[in-house]
């Protein structure tokens, strides 16, 4: 045996409990274990931790009293119709100005036929997003819904940020809501929570000066709510942003989802410094990536779903997550884009075997969900 | 696993008992990735309270890959007869220690295959040339020392012993993967039997050598068997006290024998995790434990840090092995520091015993 003073040793570690009090969470995981809402300052702290360990236990135990082991994962197809943006974020790869080489936009035919070349998989979601683009007429996209609802009627779209959203309403010269009416009468099931980036002005105006601003991002999700359309959020992090500002964002989602009770999912984003214009920032970390989870499943306490999306951080990580706090693994997902751009090294595709695989190595049990995460299969 | 139990076993291990074989499997059965965490971590902070992460910057040199033993598992050999395979010229030996010099390295990871014909005097001169650099070299894993007295017809003690003679600094854990003999019939059946490999590396530590210790894990191996592995260095440890460190990996599947014969499924980010946690709790008399950045990427290498591993390895400027089973992770030095500090740690260089540098 090494000699390393085994009798000096504190007794504090006999239970999970004393461990976490000797990181200094104690009063933080009295406030967990009694289901009580933590403050902005603990949301602070906990960024500013190391102790992974910590905050994941800490994150898993309200994982476990929301969703117990169901980790759930939707088979889908991504489709990005065009990445022509005047946005031009300095954090994106993915968005092109209109006479950049590598711009395009697809036409109806060709995103027919995108929906069309998988219709022998159980594909039950497509996902569609795109740039602002500075031209395309409001009709183009309610074609888009209607043409892929008339190769798949019974595929469910999710589409459309809300930053496209309120593009879109401009177009139609409509208010948010009458806009969202038109495109749920042309096949809109529901929208996914890309564009928040960072509520933050600051960080908008360092990062997307021409984006939706942080406030009308979330007028346009609780308009979208109350229209019965559900959303999801994410927060893109690993780039500029101070951990106060990841906090301020994440208190502004939850006294959202206060009000609309519309969100389903909230998905941390990591950053992907690649071919963007911030490329001299690092990658973010296993740990950034971990606690980014965690702290967003201890402080979004009225956010049904936490999802660690194995593009961004790797199927790896993503299986971590699991036990910090997510319970959601995102799709099967093909011809990922956006990320990719921005140099990710993940797979483009993963079957829903290897999904299944990963969740239930991590002592999970496997969920295939629809949209709205309602079970299609439990794979036991 | 009940908290009950947990704490019985966290109680025996954190009051300087030592992890019992049933505890082990009771822990690899039912304690969850918390419950190991912690407790790994706990030990590594009992060992490491200055919180040092250490690292060492080296390169592989693989001086030829023709080799006899065709392990299943292997992407990297060419059979004997293969007209592909190499062999390193002293040219190039020189130019991959100059160029590992000029990027502050301290030494060379020198490995090969089983090469049939080459007698143990072709390798002490290897070995003098490049100890003319002074450059360390952490050569010749125990398959090849096993293999060079079999080809020149000498005792593993006279091969040691010359090639101490010749240069050598230490020996490499490798070619370890799992040490039970079911297992090394079915993958490797030409390579030595597991008492072959504890031998030459107890031999090579009676002679003075520290040498490292790995366990490649995740085939067909069972968790019975990678108990054995762990037990057996235990006890050689409990001997000599000659190993600085543990490095345990999973099998890469990609481009291997083994796989063919039977589909294999990658070991996951979250095994990976659990069986370096109970290695770090099983061997306690292991000072150091590796984290695996090129089997398991960054990302998880940094979350290693939390689950028993002190040490992030090598800078591996080169690394053709488990290249060419289809992984090809890239860490400069500057990346491991930076992932090292983020975790909270403070980033070291080291050498071979772990000494720091500057």
């Amino acid at each position: 045996m090494l000699d390393i003073g085994w009798d000096n040793f504190p007794a504090f570690f006999m239970t999970m409990k004393k461990f976490i009090e000797s990181t200094g969470f104690g009063d933080i995981l009295e406030k967990v274990e009694a289901g009580e809402r933590l403050s902005c300052d603990d949301g602070v702290r906990l960024y500013n931790s190391n102790d992974i360990l910590a905050l994941g236990y800490m994150a898993n135990m309200v994982r476990n009293r929301m969703n117990g082991d169901d980790t759930y994962f939707i088979y889908n197809q991504h489709i990005n119709y065009s990445n022509i943006c005047t946005n031009l974020c300095k954090f994106c790869a993915f968005g092109k100005d209109k006479e950049h080489e590598q711009a395009y936009e697809m036409d109806l035919e060709t995103v027919k036929q995108k929906v069309r070349d998988r219709l022998d998989e159980p594909i039950t979601e497509i996902h569609m997003v795109g740039g602002i683009h500075p031209d395309l007429p409001f009709s183009y996209y309610t074609d888009l819904l209607k043409g892929i609802k008339d190769v798949r009627p019974d595929v469910h779209i999710q589409a459309f940020t809300c930053v496209e959203i309120a593009h879109l309403a401009g177009l139609a010269d409509k208010p948010v809501g009458e806009t969202l009416e038109l495109l749920k009468d042309a096949g809109l099931g529901s929208i996914p929570g890309g564009g928040a980036e960072v509520f933050a002005p600051r960080i908008r105006e360092l990062t997307c000066e021409k984006k939706l601003p942080g406030k009308d991002w979330i007028e346009v999700a609780k308009v979208a709510h109350r229209h019965g359309l559900h959303t999801n959020a994410t927060m893109l992090y690993g780039h500029i942003e101070t951990m106060a500002e990841r906090v301020e964002h994440l208190d502004a989602l939850r006294l959202a989802q206060d009000e609309t009770k519309g969100f389903l999912a909230f998905i941390p984003l990591a950053f992907h410094p690649k071919n963007t214009e911030m490329s001299s920032i690092s990658s973010t970390t296993g740990i950034d990536d971990l606690k980014n989870i965690a702290v967003a499943r201890l402080m979004l306490d009225n956010f049904p779903h936490i999802k660690a999306y194995w593009v961004m951080i790797g199927p790896k990580v993503a299986q971590i997550a699991l036990s910090f706090g997510a319970d959601d693994m995102d799709g099967t997902v093909k011809e990922e884009v956006i990320t990719h751009m921005a140099g990710a090294e993940t797979e483009q595709a993963i079957g829903s075997t290897t999904l299944v695989k990963l969740i239930k190595e991590a002592g999970r049990t496997a969920i295939e969900r629809d949209t709205l995460y309602k079970t299609i299969q439990v794979h036991e | 696993m009940q908290e009950s139990t947990f704490n019985d076993i966290s109680g025996k291990v954190l009051s300087g008992g030592r992890l019992g074989d049933d505890d082990f499997l009771q822990l690899y059965n039912d304690a969850d990735l918390y419950q190991l965490g912690f407790l790994a971590n706990a030990i590594r902070e009992k060992l490491h309270p200055e919180k040092n992460v250490t690292y060492v910057i080296d390169r592989n040199i693989n001086y030829t890959d023709i080799c006899v033993s065709a392990c299943k598992f292997c992407a990297f050999f060419k059979a004997p007869e293969d007209k592909d395979g190499y062999l390193l010229t002293k040219d190039e030996l020189a130019l991959k220690i100059k160029e590992t010099q000029d990027l502050g390295g301290t030494q060379i990871l020198l490995q090969g295959g089983l090469h049939p014909d080459l007698q143990i005097e072709y390798y002490e001169d290897m070995l003098r040339f490049m100890k003319e650099t002074g450059i360390h070299v952490h050569g010749f894993s125990p398959p090849e020392i096993h293999h060079f007295a079999k080809v020149s017809k000498l005792s593993i003690a006279t091969v040691i012993s010359r090639l101490i003679a010749a240069g050598l600094d230490s020996i490499p854990g490798g070619g370890a993967e799992i040490l039970s003999d079911r297992v090394r019939d079915f993958t490797a059946p030409l390579k030595g039997t597991a008492d072959d490999w504890i031998a030459v590396m107890e031999e090579a530590h009676k002679q003075g050598l520290r040498t490292t210790a790995t366990m490649m894990f995740g085939h067909v191996e069972t968790i019975e068997e990678r108990l054995e592995h762990l037990r057996r260095l235990r006890e050689l440890q409990d001997r000599t006290s000659g190993f600085t460190a543990f490095i345990p990996w999973p099998f890469q599947p990609d481009n291997t024998a083994l796989v063919e014969q039977a589909p294999i499924e990658k070991t996951t980010g979250y095994g990976y995790l659990r069986m370096l946690a109970l290695s770090r709790i099983y061997l306690d008399n292991f000072e150091n434990v590796q984290a695996s950045w090129v089997t398991q990427g960054p990302k998880i290498a940094q979350l290693s840090l939390c689950f028993g591993a002190n040490d992030f390895g090598s800078t591996m400027i080169e690394e053709n092995v488990v290249a060419a089973a289809g992984i090809s992770f890239r860490l400069s030095e500057t990346e491991i520091k930076e992932l090292v500090v983020d975790a909270g740690f403070t980033p070291r260089q080291r050498l071979m015993d772990y000494s720091l540098v500057g």
